[in-house]
């Protein structure tokens, strides 16, 4: 890379640099704004995903790199999605009510010491 | 102290264009990503499943946090310009760079500190509640890995740069590498900050 | 030509090795073959180890509340009061020697010591990418291994809550918010070894992708490299969600936080003092995310061994060598969304029940396609019967019914009756026993004599080998009987309790007995093995006729392994090809074709 290429690209930098801190100053502002829960967490994501990837294109030079590490990413990318994903939608197709097993109600357990062990907790 | 020279340790290898350490810290990289992920998905999971979760800026101290985001995106301009730096072959703006990453980590690390102490004055441990419990735990998490990452650019400020001397490229190749981890901290941070200190509550 | 030039280089390099301590050289080496044989032996170490917790165990499940001969006396009365196994005392050998033999044991040696070791010599590399993190690596597990071991000593023993450590009973079990309790020490010791599989795959995938020789193009793989490959990214994706949930479940013992305590626990009679709003099946979500990946782990690197054997041994290439490339990274992408077929009986609905009994369905199929290419390989060989080949003929039917098992608990409706039973214990325990660690004795009577430069005696090999088949099955194949009786996995009294299961608990004796006669026949390797380090007939370089590049270095390798750096020519198994009719059948990867076709 020669001189020229890199004084291009440290102007990049403090560029995206200043566009990170103004979008860490719009996400807080946003916060302030009462947009609901689903739309707060919308902005709230869809402004760390720019502020990310821009940090990822032009601080960790995603942007012009080899496919094989596009792929990882690619790879890494899906299983994420898979385990959140899943694992909500298991939470949510649950038998039963949808506050997790184990639950016990306040004040429906005798103060007797075998009562753990009758609970039929599912002890693996 | 080996004989043997280990190939693409400094120039790529045409068929991947890559050299060894950086395939290498991308790869780390993917693992930390499922890492923080699935501290990730654990919020998210321990969020839906609750009655009542608080709004982080009721109880966390977004001002503070704010500088900390500003101070990290600085730190992660000052290590790209270290190495950018050395690709010039000024070594002495390396210094100066890469010390400034290293102050702007130290900054982070105790603005860090005074946090947790307030909290821990105000009567707030991480067993009070699964959201300060996921709070300490994200974040203290993060700050091993803010640890780590100024123990990597401290040495290479230090002892590590008197490999400039001997081979100048490989170091140059040690410093991108040291970089795309310390933007990878960052990077954690800029999700981690909306998530625990400016999302509603419910 | 290439002997000279590798004696040549032999020299060179022991010069330059002479001048290092002999720390550098043996203890902290950085060079792949030293720290393949220090995860080899040690993981051989646990792996006895291991195998001593479980007779222990059998002791207890064969003659139920009666004292254990002599070494009833010598653990303690709070161990063994009156020479009588302690229910505590059983729960923590039970989960010591599942956590023991799955992460200080089969990983490690299959990974650790095979893949270190080899993995470099096949692709024609002078050592792994990063040789200062290998080193590391093993020390990080070694720091583990010791973490793990000493919980047996501290007050109230070792963990207890299975290998599978589930919240809440984990997280309340011997409760303290000291780190010296059995449970905390395994949370810690997980933490390294996880660090330390995490830092090894880096290393084996940059390894594989950068450093293979000229011409070594993937498709000329050894087929082990390949299932090395495959494994270390499921290693690297799939080892942190369980750091993160070990450091969540640390954070809930030392911290007391809730991550994974439910609120409203009650724990006898009394309510739990935590701030609760955690979930239990988080623990299991984020452990299996990890354990399921892990099993292939566990078999992935000895398939590649049996691939390798089989075909030194039938002196024919692979059949199916593409398919089989294929299979094992379908095998590996599908293995991360299968996890929950080991939570069917966890209230989870039908939709989602539905959707990981199909994904487990599908992993099937590459499973098959593998076993199946393995089995055809034979036909048509000319099958030479060494003690290598015997493991690795016996691994094809005992994975064979390990794989046939496993569909039952797959399927969710049969799942529900034989969830934690012994089937369950049955079907792994084939896969993992005498599946993987039958090829892992193919591989070390295979490559022993390039490893240590000294052949091993058949004639104990043999020994070793049909006593071994033997009690493998009078331990395992009772199994299937008693879980579809109804008695359950991890119980102090193996069934005695239970009157539906009366009728085989006969077969518990049986099942004693052939896991000490087991380990009566692993005696004959021992001795063989640590012998004939010493006293075996010299090996030449390629003793076994084999085409791939770790047969090229001197025998044993010197640091650098190859003299010059070698380039491959032709595919990896290259046996009894047209135009091959002179007295060598098979065309080495690293002859250039003029030699090879002057011999011809």
């Amino acid at each position: 890379m020669s001189a020229h290429d890199i004084s291009k690209q440290v102007k990049i930098y403090r560029i995206v640099g200043a566009v990170l801190i103004v979008g860490t100053i719009i996400t807080v502002a946003a916060s302030n704004v009462h947009l609901g829960i689903l739309l707060g967490i919308l902005v709230a994501v869809a402004i760390a995903t720019v502020k990310g990837s821009l940090v990822a294109a032009y601080f960790m030079h995603l942007f012009n790199e080899r496919k094989l590490i596009y792929g990882v990413l690619a790879l890494t990318g899906v299983f994420i999605i898979v385990m959140i994903g899943l694992l909500l939608f298991t939470y949510s197709d649950q038998q039963g009510h949808h506050h997790g097993p184990f639950i016990v109600p306040q004040g429906h357990v005798q103060p007797h010491h075998e009562a753990a062990k009758s609970e039929g907790e599912h002890v693996p | 102290m080996s004989a043997i020279e280990i190939p693409y340790t400094v120039e790529e290898r045409p068929d991947t264009g890559l050299y060894n350490a950086k395939l290498g810290v991308w790869l780390f990289l993917a693992s930390e990503v499922m890492l923080f992920g699935a501290l990730f998905s654990t919020y998210v999971l321990l969020r839906v499943g609750a009655d009542r979760w608080e709004h982080g800026a009721d109880i966390l101290n977004v001002p503070l946090a704010t500088i900390n985001t500003m101070v990290l995106i600085a730190s992660s301009v000052t290590m790209v310009m270290s190495w950018a730096s050395l690709q010039v072959k000024n070594f002495a703006r390396f210094k100066l760079f890469m010390g400034l990453t290293f102050l702007c980590g130290l900054c982070f690390l105790v603005i860090k500190y005074f946090e947790y102490s307030a909290k821990f004055e105000h009567g707030l441990w991480p067993s009070t509640s699964t959201f300060m419990a996921i709070y300490f735990t994200m974040t203290g998490l993060h700050g091993l890995h803010v640890i780590g990452g100024m123990i990597v650019n401290g040495y290479l400020w230090g002892p590590g740069a008197k490999m400039w001397k001997t081979e100048p490229h490989r170091f140059t190749n040690r410093v991108e590498v040291a970089g795309l981890y310390w933007h990878f901290v960052d990077l954690v941070w800029i999700f981690l900050f909306p998530t625990l200190y400016l999302l509603p509550g419910k | 030509m290439i002997h000279d030039t590798n004696h040549k280089a032999a020299h060179h390099a022991e010069a330059h090795h002479e001048e290092m301590s002999f720390w550098r050289k043996y203890i902290f080496s950085t060079d792949h073959k030293v720290i393949g044989i220090q995860y080899g032996l040690t993981a051989l170490c646990f792996l006895f180890f291991g195998f001593c917790l479980v007779m222990m165990m059998r002791w207890q499940l064969a003659y139920p509340g009666q004292p254990m001969p002599w070494i009833g006396k010598w653990l303690g009365e709070s161990r063994m009061p009156g020479g009588v196994m302690a229910p505590e005392f059983y729960n923590q050998l039970g989960a010591m020697h599942g956590t023991i033999m799955v992460f200080l044991g089969i990983v490690p040696l299959a990974v650790g010591a095979f893949g270190n070791y080899i993995v470099p010599l096949q692709i024609g590399a002078q050592d792994m990418a990063f040789p200062k993190l290998n080193m590391s690596s093993y020390w990080v597990y070694f720091v583990g291994g010791v973490v793990m071991l000493a919980s047996f000593f501290v007050p109230e023993g070792a963990a207890q809550s299975g290998w599978t450590s589930y919240a809440p009973l984990s997280v309340i079990a011997t409760p303290a918010k000291s780190l010296f309790r059995g449970q905390t020490m395994w949370l810690i010791g997980m933490v390294f070894l996880i660090t330390s599989s995490l830092l090894g795959s880096v290393n084996f995938i940059t390894t594989i992708i950068q450093l293979r020789a000229k011409g070594l193009t993937f498709m000329r793989l050894p087929f082990f490299v390949w299932a090395q490959l495959v494994t270390a990214f499921l290693l690297l994706l799939a080892f942190p969600p369980l750091e993160a949930a070990g450091v969540m479940q640390l954070m809930d013992r030392v911290a007391g936080t809730s991550f994974f305590l439910p609120s409203g626990l009650v724990v006898s009679g009394r309510a739990w003092p935590a701030s609760g709003g955690g979930n239990a099946l988080l623990w299991q979500h984020l452990f299996w995310f990890l354990a399921h990946p892990e099993v292939y782990v566990l078999i992935l690197p000895g398939m590649g061994i049996v691939g390798e054997v089989i075909a030194n041994n039938t002196r024919k290439p692979l059949w199916g060598y593409t398919s089989l490339v294929w299979a094992v990274m379908i095998l590996g992408f599908l293995s991360f969304i299968v996890w929950a077929h080991h939570m069917f009986l966890t209230g989870m609905g039908t939709a989602i029940s539905t959707f990981f009994q199909t994904t487990t369905m599908i992993i099937s199929i590459p499973s098959i396609v593998i076993l199946t290419a393995l089995i055809l390989s034979l036909w048509g060989g000319s099958i030479r019967f060494t003690v290598p080949m015997l493991f690795a003929l016996a691994f094809l039917p005992m994975f064979g019914i390990g794989g046939l098992t496993g569909l039952p608990l797959g399927l969710a409706t049969s799942d529900i009756y034989l969830h934690d039973t012994y089937y369950v214990i049955g079907h792994f325990h084939y896969v993992v026993a005498p599946g993987t660690i039958f090829a892992m004795f193919a591989g070390i009577y295979y490559w022993y004599p390039k490893v240590t430069g000294r052949k091993l005696n058949d004639t104990l090999g043999r020994i070793h080998f049909w006593g071994s088949l033997l009690f493998i099955n009078g331990i395992f194949m009772p199994m299937f009987i008693q879980g579809m009786a109804g008695v359950s996995r991890r119980l102090y009294d193996g069934g005695t309790s239970y009157l539906h299961a009366q009728h085989v608990l006969g077969l518990n004796k049986m099942m004693s007995v052939s896991a000490w006669c087991l380990a009566l026949f692993q005696i004959p390797f021992i001795l063989n093995f640590f012998w004939h380090m010493w006293a075996g007939r010299k090996a030449e370089e390629n003793p076994w006729d084999a085409t791939t590049l770790e047969w090229a270095t001197p025998t044993p390798p010197p640091h650098g392994n190859f003299a010059t750096v070698p380039t491959v020519y032709r595919n990896p198994y290259e046996y009894s090809l047209p135009g091959s009719e002179t007295h060598k059948d098979f065309y080495p990867q690293w002859e250039p074709d003029h030699v090879a076709k002057a011999r011809a």
